[in-house]
């Protein structure tokens, strides 16, 4: 999941009697499947916990273009290295469609940059592992957007029409950047030795970080039940996680490559793979910016936002200049 | 930077012969950088054929309070649609 752990500032969730009649009035738009749009009345909470979710969304989707773009440069070939490039272009439109959508919810894009590039907002864990092969890139694109994947479908269901419309945009890409990771993965796996200990090495150090995009268990948390209620969350972190590893542990076969989990097994009680929790520890480490590579990643994404001022000043003094000019020119002529 | 550059919704005629439908829409310092930044944002894979950028400022929207007034009026007035309407069998098509 992109947005993990999104807190909504409820201490548990109220009933509809509780409930003022404006915010029933809302909760029972949610209950009948209604989309609340941009201008419509909606608690504060609401608005806040989906600009912190919406908005942790978009930092991972461009903060997430950093671990493969250190790999366009070294593609293998010139169509990978063209597949590779449109992925990731691919990411930076998902960045700018949920930015869009934050916006419609009052906070500005650069109110939202700044808060990333200061750290006081997070984006997902998963981009601060680093990515030391071309197999990582088969890994991520396999196991990360697969990961995403099964987060972002339900969410095409949210109930604030401008993120489920972002989503439907997104779901409709994504499926092209889980195939190609997927295929690369089958390319090693069909060559030398050596390459496919690359794979295997690369989905061993992919496993539990995409485990963990998940989020931890939210069984019993109170921000997962308000969430939930308004529909700004489709299925708990456990439900979601199981479902990828039950999705993935076949592709994994396939591969001929093993899941690095002693303890995976079938349940046929349960319809589903008992499998090994990742290490929590580490995850909240991670979050906290210990990672392997979060200072790199911040200091990429301050670096490119840095560079770029002066090309954007130059934006901004061509399009000043062209509008006094059209000015100009209209009075000239009057 | 871009707190400057004013928002667009960006309009994309999908084929020949269908309207433009609003997709989304995009910050720019000017409405050719809008028209190049939709180009990358929404048609990467052949979505359109033409584009319009508007100035997000420029559009009025009828407010959410409005809804009743505005559409309820249609409600009571099925017999706009053809259905409404029992043509007998024998009539042939109509
Ligand atoms: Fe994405
Ligand atoms: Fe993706």
């Amino acid at each position: 999941m992109y947005a993990q752990m999104v807190k909504t500032d409820a201490d548990r969730v109220k009933t509809l009697d509780e409930m003022a009649p404006q915010e029933r009035a809302f909760q029972e738009r949610i209950d009948r499947n209604e989309k609340i749009e941009p201008k419509e009345w909606m608690p504060e909470a609401y608005r806040t916990t989906l600009i912190r979710q919406i908005g942790q969304h978009a930092h991972s989707e461009i903060v997430g273009q950093l671990p493969e773009g250190n790999w366009i440069t070294r593609a293998p070939t010139l169509e990978r290295k063209a597949i590779l490039l449109a992925k990731v272009q691919d990411e930076a439109g998902h960045g700018l469609y949920l930015y869009c959508a934050a916006e419609t919810l009052g906070v500005s894009r650069d109110e939202l940059l700044e808060k990333l590039h200061s750290g006081k907002m997070k984006y997902s864990s998963i981009f601060n592992y680093p990515t030391l092969t071309w197999a990582d890139m088969g890994a991520v694109g396999w196991l990360v957007d697969g990961a995403a994947i099964m987060n972002q479908v339900p969410l095409q269901r949210t109930s604030y029409g401008p993120y489920s419309r972002a989503m439907v945009r997104i779901c409709k890409e994504e499926s092209f950047h889980q195939r190609q990771g997927y295929d690369i993965m089958m390319k090693m796996c069909a060559g030398t030795a050596d390459q496919k200990a690359m794979a295997q090495d690369a989905l061993n150090r992919f496993w539990y970080p995409s485990l963990m995009m998940f989020g931890p268990s939210d069984a019993d948390s109170v921000h997962s039940a308000q969430s939930l209620a308004w529909k700004i969350k489709v299925d708990t972190n456990d439900e979601l996680r199981q479902k990828f590893v039950d999705q993935t542990v076949p592709q994994a076969k396939y591969l001929g490559l093993t899941i690095p989990d002693a303890e995976l097994k079938w349940n046929e009680e349960k319809g589903g793979y008992d499998f090994s929790q990742p290490d929590w520890d580490e995850f909240f480490d991670v979050i906290a910016g210990n990672g392997p590579c979060n200072k790199e990643r911040l200091g990429a994404r301050v670096k490119a936002w840095d560079d770029g001022a002066w090309y954007r000043d130059g934006l901004t003094a061509h399009a000043q200049k062209a509008a006094t000019r059209r000015t100009t020119a209209k009075i000239a002529a009057e | 930077m871009s707190g400057k550059w004013p928002l667009w919704e960006v309009f994309i005629r999908g084929q020949h012969g269908l309207n433009h439908r609003h997709v989304g829409s995009l910050h720019a310092p000017d409405a050719e950088m809008a028209i190049l930044n939709a180009r990358d944002v929404y048609t990467r894979r052949n979505e359109g054929v033409s584009i319009w950028v508007v100035p997000s400022a420029q559009i009025t929207a009828s407010s959410p309070s409005e809804k009743g007034p505005l559409f309820e009026p249609a409600n009571s007035k099925v017999y706009r649609h053809p259905t409404f309407f029992d043509i007998p069998e024998e009539v042939g098509h109509m």
